[in-house]
């Protein structure tokens, strides 16, 4: 008995001292071993890309993997750049662009019709977009390449944009829906009795208070089509329509065995979202996690 | 007071967005998720080469798919991949994001690099991998490590593990980054309580981690399973479903059949395959994950 009552009160004094982690009083040795071997796991294949981008092709083959490189260089990346880089990234920012503002767009008007007017088409559309959450886009890609060919738009941004648009917003309807719920409707009744039209109420209501969830949802949907490869790849053919992730592909059939140019392709493409990244970390990483991380 | 809250639910609210305001997103989703499905169905039941029209077949594409030997390797395949895939990534996943909710400083500077790999779409870190894995060229090339000195990609015995573990390599941060946002909500009062309790580490994290993240277990779950029914990118950079068919699972199966084969009635059938074994365990593991509980939480209130 007065064994415990004398661990008891020790406890409370580590709590009292380190109120965030009581029980962090001995060492977490399986937590920090697995720890460090993913360091290492996830630290040296990014190590080796970025290295060897550096490197000249002649001291790729001499220098030690993990070295650092013994003559420097940046040719590699303007080698890149030199072939056509500019122009894929900007193809890939557009796609981009557009789809994310069309599920935004889309989903925010739709969202807010299902959040305060659960009935009817409303209703329907929410059930049919709960259902979408589940279709896997490779399953339609056969019909949906048909469809575009059809609409004479194969080999256009527009045949990418409108198909990944499509996809991003059962995930976006189903975020904004959740949001818009708890938004109190009398808010919207006061509006509406001060003379607004529904059309203002949503705007100058809704929309401001929505904000977070919808850069939740831009920063979710943008990275899904920004990183798109199978759209690209089945509905576009010509180099002046690929996109980024496309055109590593390419960049690794013209550069073949000269690994540092290939790997400086892949470091350049990987640049936009880490800059994001360095930017607003904790927004990007809320982002990516999007609905699920509730 | 009761009843005249339920009547007040119960009447037409006196204003409200027009219902037209869904017409846009129903008409996108529906005419490029849809109407496609409705047309896979369709077109598998039929023979066709892309160009012309379609021949009714019947029921052909699908006996095809039940006793062709090359589709049912691929259907093996892919759920060995399903399984190996939730095998090796849930446990590092789900200890990487409990180490990860703590707050001390040096675990926010590794859950900085931890996440870099989220950064990287599918196609950078395919071809990434296929240039460091290079058996004359990659990081292991020198043989300095003879064990790691090998033909990762080439060989039809390796191939299948090594995609595996790239897909894990992609998929891990992800997933941890769940994880972590599961164990932050965990309260703090019961690990005080479990402690003077004198529940050692291990019986905590059996005992209340582990019961206390089950949305977060079954959402990660779910994401994984349908992920390995649809991973494509990858397998398609790094080896084409190849060497042989070593790693043609069932989309890169679906994906040759129908745009290098021109079968595209049996691709059809393939896709319609994947479609409803997706939306099967999605809908089944939804009913009891994160979803469907906000879902109900919102119908309540």
């Amino acid at each position: 008995m007065a064994d415990t009552r004398t661990k008891k009160s020790s406890t409370i004094k580590v709590i009292r001292s380190q109120p965030a982690r009581p029980s962090k009083k001995r060492l977490n040795v399986a937590g920090g071993v697995l720890s460090f071997v993913w360091l290492a796991v996830v630290a040296v294949p990014l190590y080796w890309l970025v290295i060897t981008s550096f490197r000249t092709q002649a001291t790729f083959f001499t220098d030690k993997p993990l070295a650092l490189p013994s003559d420097p260089t940046l040719d590699n990346y303007q080698l890149v750049l030199e072939n056509d880089f500019w122009r894929y990234l900007a193809n890939s920012a557009i796609v981009t662009i557009v789809a994310t503002v069309l599920i935004v767009a889309c989903a925010f008007l739709a969202a807010y019709a299902i959040a305060r007017n659960g009935r009817g088409v409303s209703k329907a559309t929410f059930s049919v977009l709960l259902l979408g959450l589940a279709i896997p886009l490779q399953a339609t890609i056969i019909p949906v390449y048909l469809l575009i060919v059809e609409m004479g738009l194969y080999d256009t941004l527009i045949a990418v944009i409108l198909p990944s648009a499509a996809f991003g917003l059962p995930i976006a309807v189903l975020i904004l829906v959740n949001f818009l719920r708890d938004i109190p409707p009398s808010l919207f009744e006061a509006a509406r009795l001060d003379g607004a039209s529904e059309w203002r109420a949503m705007l100058t209501v809704a929309l401001p208070l929505a904000r977070p969830a919808l850069a939740t949802v831009a920063i979710y949907s943008g990275l899904n089509v920004w990183n798109g490869f199978l759209f690209p790849l089945i509905l576009t053919q010509s180099e002046d329509k690929r996109v980024l992730p496309l055109a590593l592909t390419t960049y690794q059939g013209l550069f073949t065995i000269n690994v540092p140019a290939v790997v400086a392709a892949v470091v350049l493409s990987s640049l936009p979202v880490i800059a994001l990244y360095i930017l607003g970390r904790r927004q990007l990483l809320a982002g990516m996690t999007a609905g699920f991380g509730k | 007071m009761t009843v005249l809250a339920t009547k007040r639910a119960e009447a037409k609210p006196r204003f409200g967005p027009p219902a037209s305001l869904s017409v846009p997103a129903l008409a996108l989703f529906g005419f490029f998720a849809i109407v496609p499905l409705i047309i896979a169905l369709g077109l598998s039941f039929t023979r066709w080469n892309g160009l012309g029209s379609p021949e009714w077949v019947g029921f052909d594409n699908w006996v095809t798919i039940f006793s062709d030997p090359a589709i049912a390797h691929s259907i093996w395949l892919t759920l060995g991949l399903m399984i190996l895939s939730w095998v090796i990534q849930t446990p590092i996943a789900m200890l990487l994001g409990v180490f990860l909710a703590g707050h001390e400083r040096y675990r926010e500077i590794l859950a900085v690099i931890y996440f870099v790999p989220l950064l990287l779409s599918s196609a950078a870190i395919a071809i990434a991998f296929r240039n460091l894995l290079d058996p004359n060229f990659g990081l292991f090339a020198s043989g300095a490590i003879p064990f790691l000195d090998q033909n990762w990609l080439g060989d039809p015995d390796l191939a299948f593990i090594t995609v595996t573990l790239i897909i894990a390599w992609q998929f891990i941060p992800f997933h941890t980054l769940l994880y972590q946002g599961g164990a932050r909500q965990i309260s703090q009062s019961m690990y005080e309580a479990a402690a003077l309790d004198g529940a050692g580490r291990v019986r905590q994290f059996f005992s209340i981690t582990v019961p206390q993240m089950k949305y977060t277990i079954v959402t990660s779950s779910m994401l994984m399973m349908v992920g390995a029914l649809t991973y494509f990118d990858v397998i398609w950079i790094l080896t084409q479903g190849g060497p042989g068919d070593a790693t043609r699972i069932l989309p890169l199966a679906m994906y040759q059949t129908g745009f290098v084969a021109n079968q595209m009635g049996l691709a059809s059938a393939i896709a319609i395959v994947l479609a409803v074994v997706g939306m099967t365990i999605s809908l089944t593991i939804t009913r009891l994950s994160g979803f469907s509980r906000m879902e109900s939480q919102m119908e309540g209130e």
